[in-house]
Parts: structure tokens; C-alpha cells; sequence
């Protein structure tokens, strides 16, 4: 189904960092140095859930003709923004400084993206905004980098990637949250994983095919955690924005965690409601991957289960290859629902868009 | 839900009997094994216990809140599940057992580090079966336990029961050192194929040595209760994807309490991205789904509560009223009963598939 | 019509403990909590197990993640099976607001309450004690 009408808010669109030499003019000198030294300008930081030449990760006419998947600002533009007319557009950036283990090059690398971000696309079109992209090696750099990102008003996010060392919820984080939270940014929780772990609860998939897949546990996992640690609990303000994740396993999953939660109660005594009931107060998704039959029978079925029409969020996940043509809706969403998805929901998620709409 | 509603029996078909896919029998002690052990490794046993990958020596390092149901502690002593007599009156009987499949999980030799002790283990699990529970109660059938890291001692143990009708099913670790779709596993599915015994996935304590959730390890008894679905979906993703099922087209795979609520929209999202990304895997001639509706199978325990009980039924259609097998879990905390479990409107054709005529299409009883 | 059943003596059921037993065809759990006598019918809402053959337990509250608070005078019996949980006094489980909607439903904390009502009920039996008797109207 086509997006029906302009200015609708694509909540998950990527931008393609080139290769770190274009990063370079926004390292401190000693970083460059590092760099020059150490030739890593010729290395490829580009990540394992996401390799550039894969089918999923580029549709083929919304790949430029240099680069990687989204390094190109006028094929974005042209494609993602006036593709489907919409208003903002969230850039989130997938690279590999989220994966070394070295805690300091990941706070630079990350902040240098953030940079280059902000220089050379949120400053060249005013549709643009993005998330910050942090190192999540080490929660405390994180929240450095969260409080001074946040001066800059584009930026309405934080960045993570579902795959982390410890599951999203433990203590350790919590610097991170307590800095989101303050800022009024909501946590964005992207499909992929650092693979400190197997990215099944099985073991090593063979296939990328698998590993995508597999997102699903990923995301459950998260959820799972972040409500089980009390995250909401401790930060009652914060919001968690599961990007990539589509949203056709929540409801199962969601049971599943009421039935075990009535069971156990007291082992997790600040979850004092049923967790469902807080994934529909913390938490939001987008749209893509709409993981639904051809047709999209079970459509209706499936958000009535969600049990809140305020879950799910926009977007196209340009240039990931999620759909053909313009069919960035499922097949049959109701002309309501529609517009919650396509405006109201990400209005109400990322506050920093309603200052820019006021 | 109030009591009145309750007292309204379940099935209107009262003389309903019904095969139970998952009871736990328990030994009185660990030492139980021992005689069922040849004395090289009767010896072992009492000096090096468990070896198994996790801090904590033969305690699970996620204390369970609870293992098993208060009421099943047999009046004459012993852990739930470890007298039979007790078994027979509290649910056997009770309950219009016809068939009751047993899921021996301790001491099965499948986490075991040392393969060999493992494999002695899980042929000393088998005999336990027999002489304490198969042969003394003909309503019970049994899974031929082996040891999956071991595929030559598995292929060898199943060859050595195949043609035993006493067991019914063949059962291993779903927390395999690598995902049970992988070639290693492969001899041992070809041996099941051809002997005609169904796979039976259990979830199991014991930890494969990686984190039980691809975010890492939980910390609560809560979380790791959950990653019981995400370890049989990550099995149902790996057998379909590495063509376990195109390679072995007779082989039936049984996933043992993980719930199955997640199975269509985890089989949308398999042949979704399988569209895309088909070139990866151009070993699979079918689309995942198709795989799924003719070699799978789920137990019905712990039972899906969905927030509207027709979600339930719904849940069921998308996979087939073929596809459930009724099961108990019997004497764990999380039992369901057969009377109590599917208060939904389902016709008394569907009902009678789900508590007994899909398992004796599955399994060979009698 | 309901009718008087004595079930216990006051010194069979300790402090703390409770005793089941079957009346009227109906089993029934007698609590004895710091003294004071209570009944719940012995049937679990969720599945129909033997509901007060569960452990008594402590009520218990957080004020936030890592901290766990015991709450005196509001023992609750686990159910034996699930581990649902039944305020013994009141009869009230404590897990779940009401399931059956669906669409847009506001969870409400009660004012000076910190966890959600459930939607359930063990229901309660009247108690009383007669000299040294432990009696209920079933």
C-alpha cells in the first residue's frame, strides 16, 4: 500500500558512512594521527549484520553508484525523502564503532560520525534529523556523548544496536538511560548485534539469512530485559524505539511474558504491572520489516492483538531493500491507523520533533 | 473467571482419552543411575559428578522459583515425579492418560562435557526408562536419550532402540554446541528418518556454553523462562534454513514446551527475508513455511494465554489444528490440566486432534 | 443453605500455617494468621488446583529496581501450581487487571496501593472460633 498523502515522518532511514577517511576531518589530532599510523582509513567498518553488497541491505534502485548503501545525500533526498513526500526523515547510521572493543576509539569514531552527520547532511537539508550515534562499550562514554550531542536539537535519539555484551536492561546501562531520559530522548534499539554472542539463543547461525531471522529473539530478549531489570521502573520517563524490528511477533512474545510475570512475581517486585501493559507505555516500533503473508490476511488480527494503536511508527528503512515500488504500507492498515502511524505516533514519540513543528 | 465457570467441564466429550507428549519422570536420587552404568563409569560418576558448562556445580545457575507442582510430592517420599504409583493416581489415572510420553531429563548426558560419559549416560537413562517405568506401566512410552555432540554414539544408541517399541521418539539438547539444522547433527537425523522415530526437542537446564539470548545472559528466573521459546526458535529457524528438512524429507521434528503461539509469525518473516535473500541458500527448494507445515510439530504445554481467548484459536488456525500435540509437563510448575487448559470454543473434532488423534499420527504407540 | 462445619481446633493450625480439608464436598483452606482465623475455598481461578496446599507468603513491594520490601499483615497463599498469588484475608489475586478488554485500557494504581488488582478472587468462607473450635459456614 502507498503512503496515501505527504508529510508523513520516516522514523528509520540509513545513512551510509562512506569509509572512515571521510571521517578523519573531525578527529582531534590525535586520533588522526592514530589513523594515518595505523592506515585504518583503509579498513572496511562496515558490519557483519548489514554487509553493504547483500540484497537486503541496498534495493537496487536506491543504491548510488559509488559507495555504500546511503552515502549519497541527492539519492536520498530524491528517493526517500521526496519518494514519499515526507516531512522528517530519522538518519540512523549503521558502523562498525559500536563493535571494536577499544572504548576510547569507539567515543571517537561515534562522535566523529555524529559530526559528519550534522555537517554534511542535517545542515544541507532541513528535513534531516538523526540519532546519536554512541559508544556502547562503555555506558559512562555514552552518556558523555548523549549530553553533548543533545545541544544540537536534530538530533532526537539515541542510537544502540540490539546486540550488546549484556542484555539492554542490566545496571551497567543505566548511565546511558539516566542521560536519555533527562534529554528527552527516546533509546532507538536497531536490528543487529555487535556479536559479542551468537545471534541465536541456538548458537552460530550459518547463514545472514539466519541471523536476520534471528532479530526477532534479539529484540524479545531486549524487552524482556529492560522490563524485567525495571528499567521503566527506575526511569518512568524514557521510551525505547525497537528499529527494524517489525512488530508481527510482539503480541505471542508479550503473552508469554504476562504468564511467566503472574507466576513469578516477586522475584522482580518493581514490575508491579503485567508487561505488556508496560511495553505499551515504553515502547515503540516500526513498521519494516511487515513480516505478514503475501496479502496480509492476518493484518487486522495482528494490531488488534497490539492492544494500542499508539505502538507502531513509519518508516521505509531506505535503502534497505523491505519492499518494491512504493508499497512501504502493509495491504489493507485502516485510513486511521494510517495516520497515527504515519505522523501522530512519531510526533508523540520524539518530542524534539513537536519543538521543531511549534 | 469465576468458580460456576470453572465447575463447567472443559470437554463435552468427558470420556475423552488423551496422549500426554511430555511427562518428567524423576530419580528418588542421582545415585539411581548408577546401577544402570558400567563400572568404568559407575566410578567416574561418583568422583567427577557433572560436567557441564556453567559456574555452578549440579545447581542451575538460574535458581528455578519453582521446579515443580507442591502437590505432586509423593506421599511416601521422593522428589515429584520419582513414584510411580503416585503418578499413576495423581495423573495417569486421574487425568485419562491413554499414552504418556516421557521426557527423562536427568541425567541424559546431553550437556556433558565429557562426550563419552555422556553417551554412557544417555544410555543408562534409557535403561532407567525400562525397568522403572516402561515395563512396569504400559501407558508409558519413552524418547531414546543420546547425546548429540557425540552424533556416532547417538547413531549407534538409536540403532541399538530403533526397533524397541517402547520408545516412540528420540530426544536431544536443543542447546547444542552449534544450531541443531547444522551438518554435525546430520547423522543422527538421517538415523531417526530411517528408523521412522520422530525428534523431540525438549528445553533443557543446562546451557550450551553461549549465552541463552543473542543479548546475552539474563539475570532473572523470569527472562530465562522466556528464552525457552528462543531456543526452540532458533532450532525450527536452523533446521529449516540449513535444509535439514529437504535432505531428510521423512523426518519429523516434535518442539517440546516452547510455546508455539510465535511459530506463523516467526514462519511470515522466514519466507519474507528467504525472498530476498534465497541466493544464500539455494539448497532449500521450497519456501520455509512449506517445510514448516509438514515436518513440525509443537506440544501445546505451557499453553498460550493470549489476553482474548479467541486469539487462541486464531494462533491454532494459522498453524494448523494438525500441528499440536497435548502434553502436561507433568509434575512441573507450569503443569497444565487437560480439563482445565482449553477453555476456548473449539469443535470436539479439533479437540480430540489436539489431546490425542495428532500424536498417534506422529508417534507409534501401542 | 449454608451450614456450620467444625474443621479444626485452634491449636491444630499454628501461627503462620494453614490446614485443607474437605467440606461438603468442597476443599477448603483454614488460615491461621497471627492468630486470626480465615477460609478460602481451595480452588485455583487459573486452572482449578488445590489452591491452599501452596506455601504461605509474604507480600512483597519495591520501591525501585534492587530494593525488595516484606510487608507484615498481608500474607498471600502461592498457588501450588503457577504461583498465582491470593491476598489470604481478602481472597484478591494480585497479577493481573482485567484481560478481557483489550483496546485502550487504562491500568489504574489505586491510590496508596502499589501493585495492580487482579481479577480474581479465591473465594472466602466464613470463619468463626467456638471455644476452642475452628468453624466455617459452607
Amino acid at each position: 500500500m502507498r503512503v496515501p498523502y505527504k508529510g508523513a515522518i520516516d522514523c528509520d532511514v540509513h545513512v551510509g558512512v562512506p569509509g572512515l577517511s571521510a571521517l578523519v576531518p573531525y578527529l582531534d589530532a590525535y586520533w588522526q594521527e592514530r589513523v594515518r599510523v595505523q592506515q585504518l582509513e583503509r579498513l572496511d567498518f562496515s558490519i557483519t549484520s548489514y554487509p553493504p553488497s547483500m540484497p537486503l541491505s541496498g534495493r537496487p534502485d536506491w543504491r548510488p553508484e559509488k559507495g555504500p548503501p546511503g552515502s549519497d545525500l541527492a539519492l536520498l533526498q530524491a528517493k526517500a525523502l521526496d519518494g514519499f513526500g515526507s516531512r522528517f526523515a530519522i538518519l540512523n547510521a549503521l558502523w562498525g564503532s559500536q563493535m571494536l572493543f577499544a572504548e576510547d576509539m569507539a567515543a571517537a569514531f561515534c562522535r566523529a560520525v555524529n559530526d559528519w552527520v550534522a555537517a554534511e547532511w542535517l545542515d544541507r537539508d532541513p528535513r534531516l534529523r538523526a540519532s546519536i550515534m554512541v559508544p556502547t562499550q562503555n555506558p559512562e562514554l555514552a552518556a558523555e556523548e548523549i549530553e553533548h550531542r543533545a545541544r544540537d536539537p536534530r538530533f532526537v535519539q539515541v542510537l544502540v544496536l540490539a546486540g550488546l555484551d549484556l542484555p539492554l536492561g542490566r545496571r551497567q546501562h543505566w548511565p546511558m538511560f539516566r542521560a536519555a531520559e533527562r534529554l528527552g530522548l527516546p533509546i532507538g534499539v536497531h536490528a543487529g548485534s555487535t556479536y559479542r554472542h551468537p545471534p541465536s539463543a541456538s548458537g552460530w547461525p550459518s547463514y545472514l539469512l539466519e541471523d536476520y531471522v534471528s532479530n526477532t529473539q534479539l529484540f524479545a530478549a531486549q524487552l524482556t530485559s529492560l522490563v524485567s531489570e525495571g528499567v521503566f521502573a527506575k526511569f518512568p520517563g524514557l521510551t525505547v524505539v525497537l528499529l527494524e524490528s517489525g512488530f508481527t511477533w510482539l503480541a505471542p512474545f508479550a503473552w508469554k511474558f504476562n504468564k511467566t510475570w503472574r507466576g513469578v512475581r516477586s522475584e522482580v517486585p518493581w514490575v508491579t504491572k503485567p508487561p505488556f501493559d508496560v511495553i505499551r507505555d515504553h515502547v515503540r516500533l516500526t513498521i519494516q520489516p511487515a513480516d505478514l503473508p503475501p496479502g496480509a490476511a492476518p493484518l487486522g488480527d495482528v494490531l488488534d492483538q497490539l492492544g494500542s494503536d499508539e505502538l507502531l511508527l513509519f518508516a521505509t528503512d531506505f535503502p534497505h531493500w523491505q519492499f518494491d515500488g512504493d508499497d512501504a504500507l502493509p495491504d489493507g492498515l485502516p485510513p486511521d491507523l494510517t495516520r497515527k502511524i504515519l505522523i501522530d505516533n512519531p510526533l508523540a514519540t520524539y518530542s524534539r520533533l513537536r519543538e521543531t513543528v511549534s | 473467571m469465576s468458580i460456576t465457570e470453572l465447575d463447567r467441564p472443559a470437554s463435552t466429550d468427558t470420556r475423552l482419552k488423551v496422549v500426554d507428549c511430555d511427562i518428567h519422570p524423576t530419580m528418588r536420587e542421582d545415585s539411581q543411575i548408577l546401577p544402570f552404568l558400567p563400572k568404568r563409569w559407575q566410578d567416574h560418576y561418583k568422583t567427577y559428578r557433572r560436567n557441564v558448562r556453567q559456574g555452578l556445580h549440579g545447581t542451575l545457575t538460574h535458581p528455578r522459583m519453582q521446579v515443580n507442582r507442591i502437590d505432586a510430592i509423593p506421599p511416601g517420599g521422593g522428589p515429584p515425579g520419582s513414584d510411580l504409583d503416585f503418578m499413576r493416581r495423581q495423573h495417569l489415572d486421574a487425568n485419562n492418560i491413554e499414552w504418556g510420553l516421557l521426557q527423562a531429563l536427568q541425567p541424559s548426558g546431553a550437556a556433558e562435557r565429557n562426550v563419552e560419559f555422556g553417551a554412557a549416560l544417555a544410555s543408562a537413562n534409557n535403561d532407567w526408562q525400562i525397568a522403572e517405568w516402561i515395563d512396569k506401566e504400559p501407558r508409558l512410552k519413552g524418547s531414546i536419550q543420546v547425546t548429540q555432540e557425540y552424533p556416532e554414539a547417538a547413531v549407534r544408541e538409536i540403532e541399538k532402540r530403533a526397533n524397541d517399541r517402547r520408545f516412540v521418539q528420540v530426544s536431544m539438547s536443543p542447546r547444542a554446541d552449534e544450531p541443531l539444522g547444522r551438518r554435525r547433527y546430520w547423522p543422527i537425523f538421517e538415523a531417526c528418518e530411517r528408523n521412522d522415530l520422530p525428534i523431540g526437542l525438549h528445553v533443557p537446564g543446562f546451557g550450551a556454553g553461549y549465552a541463552s539470548t543473542p543479548a546475552g545472559w539474563p539475570s532473572f528466573y523470569l527472562e530465562e523462562h522466556q528464552t525457552f521459546a528462543f531456543i526452540i526458535m532458533g532450532v525450527f529457524t536452523s533446521m529449516v534454513l540449513e535444509g535439514a528438512f529437504e535432505a531428510f524429507p521423512g523426518l519429523k521434528l516434535v518442539l517440546v514446551e516452547g510455546g508455539f503461539a510465535w511459530v506463523a509469525p516467526l514462519a511470515w518473516r522466514l519466507d519474507k527475508h528467504w525472498e530476498r535473500m534465497r541466493s544464500e541458500v539455494p539448497h532449500l527448494k521450497r519456501k520455509p513455511s512449506d517445510y514448516i507445515r509438514e515436518h513440525i510439530w509443537y506440544t501445546t504445554q505451557p499453553m498460550e494465554e493470549p489476553e482474548r481467548h479467541e486469539d487462541l484459536v486464531r494462533a491454532i488456525e494459522w498453524i494448523g489444528w494438525d500441528r499440536l500435540l497435548f502434553s502436561t509437563d507433568y509434575p512441573h510448575w507450569d503443569f497444565d490440566d487437560p480439563r482445565m487448559v482449553l477453555r476456548v470454543n473449539v469443535t470436539n473434532a479439533q479437540r480430540r486432534m489436539i489431546f490425542s488423534e495428532n500424536a498417534k499420527r506422529v508417534f507409534r504407540f501401542g | 443453605m449454608a451450614a456450620r462445619h467444625v474443621v479444626a481446633t485452634v491449636d491444630e493450625i499454628a501461627p503462620g500455617s494453614a490446614k485443607v480439608v474437605t467440606v461438603a464436598g468442597r476443599e477448603i483452606g483454614i488460615f491461621n494468621l497471627a492468630g486470626s482465623f480465615y477460609a478460602l475455598i481451595s480452588k485455583c481461578p487459573h486452572e482449578g488446583a488445590s489452591l491452599c496446599r501452596g506455601k504461605i507468603v509474604n507480600r512483597v513491594e519495591s520501591d525501585e529496581p534492587g530494593r525488595y520490601r516484606v510487608v507484615a499483615g498481608h500474607e498471600m497463599i502461592r498457588c501450588p501450581w503457577h504461583g498465582w498469588q491470593y491476598d489470604i484475608r481478602t481472597g484478591q489475586s494480585w497479577c493481573d487487571p482485567d484481560n478481557i478488554a483489550l483496546r485502550h485500557y487504562a491500568v489504574t494504581i489505586e491510590p496508596g496501593e502499589r501493585i495492580v488488582k487482579g481479577p480474581y478472587v479465591a473465594e472466602k468462607i466464613p470463619v468463626s472460633v467456638e471455644a476452642s473450635y475452628v468453624v466455617v459456614e459452607v
